[in-house]
């Protein structure tokens, strides 16, 4: 039974790791189009590695903009990942030297995955298969899309760029979709959070709505203090 | 030159922001509050992501009706209870096939 629950979590992690991993060609492509080396655009794969940061930077550079609010942009962006944080801490647990190297992998991606195991331990493997192989091909597709801007097709042509949001959908589904006073407040936590993004994106800079969501989480536990 | 600056920035701002949420303290972690808040938010940020990406453009939102399509027939694949990764497939499939055949 522990076999077949880590091998999925296994599956589970290579499947949204090299799916996902294949858009650095587009960022790639997008870093060395806004005026990026091939370096420039390697390093924010390699040490930034959290997509919606790196393409909010290219995409200032790629207008000519202020640089400071470019990376003030980025941080912004980045900031969702401490609040994952904050719950992969107690799903990991992990210590002394292997922290700093496990920080670098917590994700969008893999705190889904992770979230999505029925128990710690095939969530551990989550965490470290989608890590992995999402860090390899989103490096190794960045280097081809910033090689070769000119003949790499573009991802949205595969629909690739469907693939991020289903994930994260499908991974909440089930969560969702139970029955009992816990699955009613994920529901208005998660229809609150998808609303409150949509309105505040108009009005607030790139990175703001996906943090201004959290505030729906605040409303429900003010709301059944427990 | 300054452009180095901006990606170094930008990569230590991105990986301190990582760790910092990884190295709560166990004080402020065992909270029951910050517990609570810790088990939900990742299910608020997440939904927010799926509207985010889905309907999104920069600043704008808009319909872009191949992944729209994309994002039903991954619905529909949950529905009937499909496995993850044919879930993963139905919407690029759907959303790269629409998108084709509009253009």
């Amino acid at each position: 039974m522990e076999t077949t629950t880590r091998s999925s979590a296994t599956r589970d992690g290579l499947g949204v790791g090299i799916a996902v991993g294949l858009s650095g060609v587009a960022f790639g492509a997008a870093a060395v189009t806004a005026g990026l080396s091939v370096a420039q655009a390697c390093a924010l794969s390699l040490f930034a590695f959290t997509g919606a940061s790196q393409f909010a930077l290219v995409g200032v550079v790629a207008g000519g903009g202020n640089l400071v609010a470019g990376t003030a942009g980025a941080m912004l962006l980045g900031a969702r990942n401490s609040l994952y944080g904050l719950r992969m801490a107690g799903v990991l647990d992990i210590r002394g030297w292997r922290r700093p190297l496990t920080a670098q992998g917590v994700i969008d991606e893999t705190t889904a995955v992770a979230l999505a195991q029925p128990d710690q331990e095939s969530s551990r493997t989550a965490f470290l298969v989608t890590f992995v192989s999402l860090y390899l091909t989103w490096n190794a597709t960045t280097l081809l899309g910033a090689l070769g801007t000119s003949w790499v097709a573009d991802p949205a042509v595969f629909g690739l760029d469907a693939v991020g949001p289903a994930t994260f959908l499908a991974i909440l589904w089930p969560r969702l979709t139970g029955s009992g006073p816990e699955a009613r407040a994920l529901r208005l936590i998660a229809g609150c959070g998808a609303v409150i993004a949509l309105a505040a994106t108009p009005f607030t800079p790139p990175g703001v709505p996906v943090l201004l969501a959290s505030v729906a989480v605040l409303a429900v536990i003010l709301r059944r203090p427990r | 030159m300054t452009l180095w600056w901006a990606i170094v920035a930008t990569c230590a701002a991105c990986y301190a922001l990582k760790l910092a949420g990884l190295s709560a303290p166990r004080r402020i972690l065992d909270h029951p509050g910050v517990q609570r808040f810790a088990t939900l938010v990742p299910v608020a940020l997440l939904a927010a992501l799926i509207a985010v990406q889905t309907f999104g453009h920069g600043q704008a939102l808009h319909l872009d009706w191949p992944r729209t399509a994309g994002m039903g027939a991954a619905v529909l694949a949950l529905l009937l209870r499909a496995p993850f990764l044919v879930v993963l497939a139905a919407a690029a499939v759907v959303t790269a096939a629409l998108r084709h055949l509009l253009n």
